[in-house]
């Protein structure tokens, strides 16, 4: 301890003093300032640019949620529509389908009708025919047979059965 | 195979003893013939040269008195200012005359003498002379001044760098820049905090650097000794007393004249042990710096000086070896005597800065 005070230089003491104060506050203006602000900018810098990369990735997965949404809709849509159509394609067939089975039935029930005056009117001059025919037949008949007592009666019984089963 | 390998390690072994034998020889012989004379000399060697010189001599012959170097300037008050040069001492063996005052060098020491240069001695052999204040740029000086310039123009061309190649380092900035942001995230930061380390940075960054630069130059041939100098160390340490309680907050002050949490009787107590702590904190960086940097000068040129006392075929090569080893180790201890005295610099700072938390 005693030699370390003999060896003490308060002239080299005070040329340390001042050359590194004066150091610290030269360099400080000229080289830390300037290389820690740059550095800083530099981190800053990489911060920022990660963190935007960060919210474009954001940004894109929303665009990508978007699309995703839209394309749903417009299958949505589309569905609706073809869903639609098919019902709509439904009902024409069932509705075509309805009036048709009613004309039909209309022309059948009209055919229906003119058959049944048709067959009136045949039935009339079949009648009308018939009636001649026997009138005829009954001429013919009593013309020869008057004679034969018998033989009218049976004649009677039988134009009186053809009679029933015309009718 | 195995034969041959076990005749070699015989013969190592022989050649080993052999050489120890004569080692031990020619430390005798040497013993005998000068009263110690190349031993006493390198013992004074190296304490000459672990001390600071008034001129910068860059290698001399002690015995035919010849020199090889460069004076410097020595600057006295002696009543007055005094300027002149250090050749005038001629090395210690002649008085200097500068205005009708004789100035003699002795130890490195200038003491105001007679005209005859005459120096008187207590009973232990230190000289009673007057000491005139010394201002002298010495070796040491010089060597700081060096760093220094050294140190403004690489950080400038670092932080010149930034702006020419768009925030990238160029050239020896590449090399630098990791280095400042070591300090920056490896010592400021986790020591001081996020928050308030800024204030501190440019005395960090120049002490670090400073220190680290100034121990490799102590590695160069040059071998200047200014890390292991008192009163540089003494310098850098009051440097870190003054900041760290000019800036200290409250809770530090706190903690240390009353101590939070504990009974009143033990505050009463801590209070002067944490107020001796004070100042022991960078009274220890003083001495842990001077410490490292003289003990491994001396080591190394011990070790180098052996070379020329084993004049002995195997002696000398295994002293440059040793050297040469120690050399590496010293320039380790060199970043990491600088990194230790940044580092607890910055932790003294953090204490002073830390906030209350209870």
């Amino acid at each position: 301890m005693d030699k370390l005070l003999d060896q003490f230089s308060f002239g080299l003491f005070f040329w340390q003093i001042l050359i590194f104060v004066g150091l610290i506050f030269l360099l400080k203006k000229f080289a830390w300032g300037p290389i820690l602000k740059s550095v800083n900018d530099r981190e800053a810098g990489i911060k920022d640019a990660l963190k935007s990369a960060e919210e474009a990735r954001k940004e894109m997965q929303n665009l990508q949620a978007d699309n995703e949404r839209i394309l749903n809709e417009a299958r949505a849509e589309r569905d609706g529509m073809l869903k639609e159509a098919r019902q709509l394609k439904e009902t024409m067939i069932s509705d075509a389908k309805v009036e048709a089975q009613t004309e039909a039935d209309k022309i059948v029930a009209q055919a229906q009708a003119t058959i049944e005056s048709e067959k009136k009117a045949a039935i009339a001059e079949l009648k009308s025919q018939v009636a001649g025919l026997s009138v005829e037949i009954a001429e013919k008949v009593v013309r020869r047979e008057l004679a034969d007592k018998d033989k009218q009666l049976e004649l009677v019984a039988s134009m009186l059965g053809d009679v029933t089963l015309i009718n | 195979m195995q034969k041959i390998s076990v005749v070699r390690i015989f013969m190592t072994l022989a050649l080993v003893l052999t050489s120890l034998n004569l080692v031990a020889k020619d430390t005798e012989n040497v013993e005998k013939e000068g009263k110690g004379g190349l031993k006493t000399e390198i013992k004074e060697f190296i304490a000459h040269h672990l001390l600071d010189s008034h001129d910068f001599t860059l290698f001399s012959d002690e015995k035919e008195h010849k020199y090889y170097g460069f004076p410097l300037p020595v600057i006295l008050w002696d009543g007055g200012l005094k300027v002149f040069s250090s050749s005038k001492f001629h090395h210690g063996q002649t008085v200097a005359e500068v205005g009708g005052n004789y100035y003699k060098l002795y130890h490195s020491k200038i003491y105001k003498t007679d005209a005859a240069g005459t120096i008187d001695y207590d009973a232990h052999h230190h000289p009673t002379n007057a000491k005139p204040l010394d201002f002298s740029i010495t070796k040491n000086v010089v060597s700081m001044l060096l760093i220094s310039i050294l140190m403004f123009f690489m950080f400038r061309s670092l932080a010149k760098s930034y702006k020419k190649n768009n925030g990238i380092p160029s050239g020896i900035g590449r090399f630098l820049e990791p280095l400042v942001l070591f300090v920056r995230d490896e010592i400021a930061i986790p020591n001081i905090g996020e928050k308030k380390y800024r204030k501190y940075m440019s005395f960090l960054l120049t002490i670090f650097f400073f220190i680290w630069f100034l121990n490799l130059l102590g590695m160069t041939p040059l071998a200047v000794n200014v890390t292991g100098n008192i009163a540089v160390t003494f310098g850098l340490a009051l440097l870190t007393f003054l900041i760290t309680n000019l800036t200290a907050n409250k809770n530090y002050w706190g903690h240390i004249f009353w101590m939070p949490g504990v009974p009143t009787f033990m505050k009463v107590v801590l209070a002067p042990i944490e107020l001796l702590g004070v100042f022991i904190k960078p009274f220890s960086l003083m001495i842990r710096l001077y410490a490292n940097m003289t003990a491994g000068h001396v080591v190394i040129m011990s070790i180098v000086g052996m070379m020329f006392l084993f004049k002995s075929w195997i002696g000398s090569p295994l002293s440059f070896g040793l050297a040469f080893a120690l050399s590496i180790l010293e320039l380790l201890v060199a970043a990491l005597q600088a990194y230790i005295f940044t580092m607890l610099a910055a932790l003294y700072f953090g204490m002073a800065n830390e906030e209350a938390h209870h």
